[in-house]
């Protein structure tokens, strides 16, 4: 939602990153304020997912040109685990199974190294569990999945509620939510974005990362940021992504590009 | 020549033999096993089934057998019952403790209410059913080791479950190290009659840090339907040296699953051969080896598809940290109509240094057409981007290592039916890789 009074939370100017040597963000600007919530979408190959994974600071990337503040600070400057106690949260397209640890564990540790960088208490094992469970009810997950293995012989929706239980436990203040609605059905689409629209408030802002239009029926953007050849070449309400689910991605290249040629 | 010196090295561990026992055909075993100890040599780097194990450093020492030694020279450390404390399985039903491969009764109980007894003594007891299947199994025809082990045959665990007894508890078999220099023949063979089943826990400890020779023999026998959960501790110190031949063998339709976990040892080895003998049968080895420093720690494994219809399941995995070797060898052989047999092995590996290094070969032998047989190896360094999953959620990028390398290990751990000892390995693992404490671990 749009406040009057928000902050500014993350400031994106002319980004440029590659991979493997290969430019995929050119040139991307954003600028995100607490409270809102953006849908960027896109068609394949467009960078969204590479634009996710440099702002969480995967490796595999490397930054080429730009700048990326996030409440004041250098983004770029901040390891992976500085930016997710610092607040950043990336809900991953694919999360990873962890043989071996249990969710419970796994889940315990990652929410004790927060509050601890944060400067608040930890819990311990029994305080935790009733913190946990209480979370998990806003995901109407199972509590069985505090014994399974991290992630492991998950189904597709269980692995994108543990995605967003993960973010209801780290409380971040900017969530990007990398293809969540990817491989889910609808009761689990609702559920999924049920979370997230509880956890949305005026503090925190999230980025939906998103091929289609269906999860802006849950979750509803406050602007609509389309990608195309590594950055956002059009911005829009929430009515936009009705525009593209209708009438696809190709109209808004050409829009570009006669643009381009007015302009020159 | 390399081999008359090493074949020299074998006659001088032959020195200090038992007592001839008042069984011919116990003492027929022995003589037969002392000839082949005397007509092999000491494997070597030229020898194929020890291509990347190189014994020698074990030729460069002296052992003495410990059975018959004098009273412990001063120093030598004491076992005393708070030792063994420290090593109890508290869920077991029945204990045997060998000290230097020595029956040690003051140490051991059987609550179990089947035969968990000294072979030494279960030789007689037992005479029928031990005569059987004694020195069946584990061929030491062409295995110095084993010839060894089977020359020295005198104490022993005799674990003998009877028809349709399905015992709940393990059994757990303790074999402490306790002097330097010795020379130790630990010695298992476990019956399980038709329809029953049992767990037993083979557990190998140092009570101090020494160099000593372990030889282990185990041989298991599954009759029709029988089922054996078999776990396999190897925690032997940092200098030992630790040699194990375990052979099995199912009849139908009997299940024998095992997990092994090796920690210690200077060098070991440790080779395990199944038998599918028989039509149904079903076996499932898992195994672990953690080492750094410069252990070296070698598992052979033959899995033998004898008849139609077995199934195998092998999941062996490698954390090798500093300068230390890991070698795996696993030999499926399925043998000329062994159809519809149902085969997967996995061999992963994890490096943790430059300077670690595994080698590991898979090896399938397929003489029959209609057979499923999966095989896969694995070596490499922690995944980017599980590194990357757990530091996005917080995690140092040491936390995050240290974690996953733990996880790594905790997979095959967690294969262990025994809780008890399940949770002291995840500790001994927790504490090896140095990985994030994760509190209290949830029943499971």
């Amino acid at each position: 939602m749009i406040y009057q009074d928000s902050k500014t939370l993350l400031t994106v100017r002319k980004l440029h990153a590659t991979v493997n040597g290969i430019e995929i963000l050119k040139g991307m600007d954003l600028t995100i304020k607490s409270g809102e919530v953006h849908a960027i979408m896109g068609p394949n190959g467009s960078g969204k997912s590479t634009f996710s994974k440099v702002l969480a600071g995967h490796p595999s990337y490397e930054v080429s040109g730009g700048e990326v503040e996030f409440e004041g600070r250098n983004l770029l400057d901040l390891k992976p685990e500085e930016r997710a106690r610092a607040g950043v949260f990336l809900g991953f397209q694919y999360p990873i199974e962890i043989p071996g640890v249990a969710n419970s564990q796994f889940l315990r540790l990652a929410y004790n190294t927060v509050q601890t960088e944060r400067g608040k208490d930890e819990l311990d094992p029994l305080e935790f569990d009733d913190f946990v469970r209480e979370k998990m009810k806003l995901l109407e997950m199972n509590p069985d999945f505090l014994d399974r293995s991290v992630n492991e012989g998950f189904s597709g929706g269980e692995k994108k509620r543990n995605e967003i239980l993960q973010m209801a436990l780290l409380e971040p203040r900017l969530a990007i939510l990398d293809e969540t609605d990817s491989g889910l059905d609808i009761d689990a689409l609702r559920i999924v974005a049920g979370g997230v629209n509880q956890l949305a408030n005026k503090d925190n802002a999230i980025v939906l990362v998103t091929h289609y239009q269906r999860l802006l029926n849950y979750i509803v953007p406050d602007y609509v940021h389309v990608m195309e050849s590594g950055r956002i070449v059009k911005t829009g309400g929430k009515e936009l992504a009705l525009e593209l689910e209708a009438r696809g991605y190709d109209w808004v290249g050409a829009e570009v590009k006669a643009n381009a040629r007015v302009n020159a | 020549m390399n081999t008359v010196s090493t074949s020299r090295y074998l006659d001088s561990l032959l020195q200090g033999q038992p007592p001839a026992s008042p069984l011919s055909w116990l003492n027929a075993l022995r003589a037969n096993a002392v000839d082949r100890v005397g007509a092999l040599s000491v494997p070597t780097t030229r020898d194929e089934d020890w291509r990347f194990t190189d014994i020698s450093p074990l030729t460069k020492l002296s052992f003495q057998p410990a059975l018959g030694a004098a009273q412990p020279a001063p120093g030598t450390a004491q076992l005393n019952a708070a030792d063994i404390e420290r090593w109890s399985i508290a869920e077991a039903s029945a204990r045997l403790v060998f000290v230097d491969g020595m029956y040690a009764p003051e140490h051991s109980f059987n609550r179990a209410g089947i035969t968990v007894e000294n072979l030494a003594s279960g030789v007689s007891t037992h005479a029928a059913a031990v005569q059987a299947q004694l020195g069946r199994h584990a061929a030491f025809e062409h295995n110095a080791f084993a010839a060894l082990n089977t020359a020295f045959l005198h104490d022993g665990a005799l674990v003998i479950v009877p028809r349709d007894a399905a015992l709940k508890a393990p059994v757990h078999l303790l074999y402490v190290a306790t002097r330097k220099q010795a020379a130790s023949y630990p010695r298992c063979l476990v019956i399980a009659e038709t329809g029953s089943a049992a767990t037993v826990v083979e557990d190998f400890v140092a009570l101090q840090e020494a160099s000593y020779f372990t030889n282990a023999v185990t041989e298991m026998s599954l009759a029709g339907n029988a089922a054996v959960h078999h776990v396999r501790v190897q925690r032997d110190g940092a200098e030992a040296f630790h040699i194990a031949n375990c052979a099995v063998s199912l009849a139908s339709a009997s299940r024998y699953h095992s997990v092994s976990v090796a920690l210690g040892a200077r060098i070991s080895r440790h080779n395990l051969n199944v038998l599918l003998a028989a039509e149904g049968a079903e076996c499932s080895i898992d195994g672990l080896a953690l080492i750094g420093g410069q252990q070296l720690a070698d598992t052979h494994t033959l899995i033998d598809h004898a008849t139609p219809q077995c199934v195998s399941r092998q999941l062996h995995k490698c954390i090798v940290d500093d300068a230390a070797r890991a070698v795996f060898n696993g030999n499926i052989m399925v043998r000329a109509g062994a159809q519809r047999t149902d085969s997967s092995q996995s061999s992963r590996n994890l490096l943790l240094s430059a300077k670690a290094r595994v080698d590991t070969k898979p090896q399938l032998e397929i003489f029959a057409d209609d057979v499923k047989c999966a095989h896969g190896a694995t070596v490499g360094q922690l995944d980017v981007d599980e590194v990357f999953y757990l530091k996005s959620r917080g995690l140092s990028d040491t936390a995050a290592r240290n974690l996953l390398t733990y996880a790594f290990g905790a997979e095959v751990i967690e294969r262990i039916p025994v809780a008890s000892l399940r949770q002291r390995l995840e500790q001994l693992v927790l504490a090896q890789t140095q990985a994030p404490a994760l509190g209290a671990v949830h029943p499971s």
